[in-house]
């Protein structure tokens, strides 16, 4: 134990009082948040404005929180939620058990469900902590329709869609 | 005993348990706001301007907190524990005079409610020891180990560097020839004492830290080691309590160190306006809490086998050493 390296030591965290702070006043700036952030999940549409959604559950399957529950229901081409056969007629995320750590994410065939960069998750009671699929998904696209969408039959007959390689 | 007199008295009673209370207070925000600067952060500042109003805040939160009393603890002596603590604290301030005498209709008042007993540094020592009785109370009534630990690590620190404390206020008395806090300030009009007893004011200080037990001698409460040590049961209000014997030491030691060593309430011109003696004395006083805010910034904690170390083997025989100089020299120049 050197003195001089303790006023050495108490030097050094003086001069730390007359530099600028590093805090962000947080309410009212909000610190960008990186591009791969995982934040609160949101379920994405087509174009057309179809689901994306095909209700398989494996993100529920994948989820090693057991935050996720999907139930299925089944197309038909005058009530159409999304290509393929089936889409989900319920899909709820339970955000107290959801660990963000974005298995469903990698887990989903289509892309359907994708973690976003909203981190305000407050809820001041448990019913609130259980996001439903209208709290999820994302509003239609401005040249999509609503689902349940009146279609031609035989053309949406594809569940997973052609995929690109990623960038 | 007449009734003018008591009601003097029991006005200077709430002045310096408003002191220590409200600063208290004051204190915790103090410190959290230095720190987080230190820390290139801003600090509490959304209370109120600045601030201000977070320990009111933190207050009426510990109000509405549980009040928990564990089943293995010694109930009488658990609730007994934080009173013993926050005590000490609080009447410790009575022999320290906060300004010079005031004329008021004639008749002279002191500024302080006993600074001219003539026992005054030996009342602040002994007052000063009291506390370690509510912290091994609580560590032992608590039926925690933790808190078992915390208290024993706590009484055997503050036995330690108690003896390092007083042999370094020795000085001041040396050179005032008198226990008397009044004589001890009026001697100090030339040169403060700092100056004299440089290494007495250094030891004065480090065992003042240990003795309030504050980082880096913070062994009773290391969070990492003990979780909170004695006060690891408590709660609430209870909380509160040992948190304001905390906090207030830190302020009744500063007064103490500031009267002792920094002239008191002395200052430039403080002869013909009274109302600079208490400015100069808080302005010292938040001085010495500065450093202590500093310290805890800074250094980590002591291991318990090296703090022990340094209080027999290195602070004890200085302040001895201090005291043989201190003497030897005034007897050869001859007070």
């Amino acid at each position: 134990m050197n003195p001089l390296e303790i006023l050495r030591g108490l030097w050094t965290v003086f001069r730390a009082m007359f530099e600028k702070p590093v805090t962000y006043q947080y309410p009212e700036i909000k610190r960008p948040v990186r591009q791969r952030f995982k934040g609160r999940h949101e379920l994405k549409r087509y174009e057309n404005g179809l689901e994306k959604c095909i209700g398989c559950a494996l993100c529920a399957a994948a989820c090693p929180a057991d935050a996720i529950f999907v139930e299925a229901a089944e197309n038909t081409d005058e009530q159409r939620y999304s290509p393929g056969e089936r889409y989900a007629s319920t899909y709820e995320i339970n955000m107290l058990r959801c660990i963000f750590c974005g298995y469903c994410e990698d887990a989903c065939p289509t892309e359907a469900i994708v973690l976003e960069h909203n981190y305000e998750l407050s809820f001041t009671n448990r019913r609130e902590a259980i996001y439903t699929k209208e709290m999820l998904i994302v509003p239609v696209p401005p040249n999509g329709k609503p689902t349940p969408q009146n279609v031609p039959s035989g053309e949406f007959t594809r569940a997973i869609p052609e995929m690109q390689n990623p960038d | 005993m007449s009734a003018a007199s008591l009601l003097e008295w029991t006005l200077k009673s709430v002045v310096i348990f408003l002191i220590i209370v409200g600063g208290f207070a004051y204190t915790t925000l103090f410190e959290r706001r230095v720190q987080a600067r230190m820390q290139t952060r801003i600090g509490p500042n959304r209370a109120g301007p600045w601030g201000l109003l977070q320990p009111v805040a933190d207050g009426i939160k510990l109000i509405f907190k549980e009040e928990l009393i564990p089943a293995q603890a010694d109930k009488l002596l658990f609730l007994l524990a934080p009173v013993v603590t926050v005590l000490p604290a609080l009447i410790i301030l009575a022999v320290i005079p906060l300004g010079p005498n005031v004329q008021i209709a004639g008749k002279q008042y002191s500024l302080g409610l006993a600074s001219n007993v003539n026992v005054g540094v030996l009342y602040i020592l002994a007052v000063a020891s009291i506390a370690v009785y509510g912290i091994v109370i609580a560590g032992w009534s608590s039926g925690n180990k933790y808190a078992l630990m915390g208290g024993l690590r706590s009484s055997a620190q503050m036995v330690s560097y108690e003896l390092a404390l007083g042999l370094a206020v020795i000085g001041p008395i040396m050179f005032a020839g008198s226990m008397s806090i009044d004589q001890i300030i009026s001697g100090q009009r030339g040169l403060w004492y700092v100056v004299l007893q440089p290494l007495g004011f250094l030891i004065y200080f480090i065992a003042t830290v240990a003795e309030v037990n504050r980082s880096p001698f913070d062994m009773p409460e290391a969070e990492q080691e003990l979780t909170a040590g004695y006060h690891v049961e408590y709660s609430g209000m209870k909380f509160a309590l040992f948190f304001m014997a905390e906090y207030g030491k830190m302020i009744a030691v500063s007064f103490i160190g500031a009267t002792l060593f920094l002239g008191g309430w002395l200052g430039p011109f403080v002869d013909r306006f009274w109302w600079l003696g208490p400015i100069y004395l808080v302005i010292k006083v938040v001085a010495l809490l500065f450093v202590m805010v500093w310290l805890r910034a800074t250094l980590p904690r002591f291991r318990y086998d090296r703090l022990m170390a340094f209080g027999w083997k290195i602070l004890l025989p200085l302040s001895l050493f201090n005291v043989l100089v201190t003497a030897v020299v005034f007897v050869l120049v001859g007070g």
